[in-house]
């Protein structure tokens, strides 16, 4: 998804998450669980990075897979990741034991995207997911959203550079010509 | 089942008395406010005596209300609040756990602090006894009901103050009855069960009315 700043890619994204209302409509999985909603299906990979500072690096890890529900619909094949393992793939398995206070934005940034591994869930909402990221650290995450993609996985991602993603579809979102103050942010 | 509300539980309590937590600070406040009011009124002792379980029980609310505008906001000020929403648990669920918590870590201090501090006030053993016991029964009450005023002002910067004026006249209830058990456990033609009966049934009231309330606040705070 691409599209000026300002347009609404973050707000779609929200929105497929759950977390704002639709103005008008609804949002429907097909092919979920049934018993789930559509946005219990999905990770939330946003600006925020949801790391407190005070627990050490597995601390918050560990959290994040004991609290998520972790869901496997049919047709798709990815088990739970254990954490140390999960931050080792990441290349910040050193910093497990260090509070995560202490580690740099890009740190945070891959200690965050380390919770999309340990809980298995098929749809990826990804808010510019390279921002604060070296280019080695593109490289594995590009690595990881296409292992997601083949394994079976969906990735809606808004982003203002390209990704060499397999079988990718591009949104491109611009602003309404007749009323562009109502574009909401 | 069990297995996240541990998880939430341990994390909160961790969060809670490491570096930055409101553990200690309630403790310290609460000191604070007891000491101070003798040099306010005087060193009357029989009146230090009478006032001393209002004034312990005010110096417990006042304590509880400085920790708990960082409830929900600590959570959605780094984004958590939001993948909580979406974690697939039950939001009602997860409020009164990160209560529980947050009584563990701050409130229950108080109470164990309120026995020393009595001592200051010149209570006598059997009213010592009872402030502490009201105050156990009573300080989970005001940690559910602050939780409605902290879901409330949650999307708010410096949203404490506002809590604070929200939650205060629901506390009321609270505030006399526990100070009605603890005096009628000095005057002795009064009973002190009736009171301190309603008052364990004002706690029971908020652990049902305060989760739901809190979580319905919290959804339409996400934006």
């Amino acid at each position: 998804m691409t599209g000026p700043n300002g347009v609404g890619k973050s707000s779609l994204l929200r929105t497929l998450a759950g977390l704002v209302p639709p103005a008008e409509g609804h949002v429907r999985l097909e092919g979920g669980t049934e018993e789930l909603t559509a946005f219990e299906h999905c990770h939330y990979f946003g600006h925020q990075d949801a790391v407190k500072p005070a627990l050490s690096v597995i601390e918050n890890l560990t959290f994040w897979q004991a609290f998520s529900q972790s869901v496997t619909p049919d047709g798709f094949t990815t088990g739970r990741m254990a954490p140390a393992d999960a931050l080792d793939g990441l290349g910040i398995g050193h910093t497990a034991r260090l509070p995560a206070a202490y580690l740099s934005a890009g740190q945070k940034r891959r200690l965050s995207l380390a919770r999309l591994l340990v809980t298995p869930r098929p749809i990826w909402l990804m808010d510019e997911p390279t921002s604060a990221l070296d280019a080695d650290s593109e490289k594995r995450l590009i690595a990881l959203m296409n292992g997601h993609l083949l394994s079976g996985g969906l990735i809606v991602t808004a982003t203002h550079t390209p990704l060499t993603l397999n079988k990718a579809q591009k949104l491109h979102l611009e602003p309404a010509r007749d009323h562009p103050a109502e574009v909401p942010a | 089942m069990s297995g996240w509300v541990g998880a939430l539980f341990v994390r909160e309590l961790r969060l809670a008395v490491r570096v930055g937590g409101s553990g200690v600070i309630g403790v310290l406040f609460f000191l604070a406010v007891v000491t101070v009011i003798p040099f306010g009124v005087g060193p009357d002792l029989n009146l230090l005596a009478r006032i001393g379980p209002a004034i312990l029980w005010i110096g417990a609310l006042l304590a509880t209300l400085l920790g708990l505008d960082r409830l929900f906001q600590a959570d959605r000020d780094d984004g958590a609040l939001d993948l909580m929403i979406m974690a697939g648990r039950p939001l009602e669920l997860i409020v009164l756990v990160k209560c529980l918590a947050h009584w563990m870590a701050t409130g229950l201090p108080l109470v164990f602090a309120a026995p020393v501090l009595a001592i200051f006030l010149n209570l006598d053993p059997v009213a010592i006894a009872a402030v502490t016991a009201t105050l156990l029964a009573g300080t989970p009450a005001l940690t559910l009901i602050g939780a409605i005023g902290a879901s409330l002002t949650v999307t708010l910067r410096r949203g404490g103050l506002l809590m604070a004026v929200l939650v205060i006249p629901l506390a009321i209830p609270v505030l006399i009855f526990g100070v009605s058990a603890a005096d009628a456990a000095i005057q002795d033609p009064v009973p002190f069960m009736t009171p301190f009966l309603i008052l364990c049934a004002l706690t029971l009231v908020s652990a049902v009315v305060g989760p739901f309330a809190a979580a319905t606040a919290l959804r339409f705070a996400s934006d």
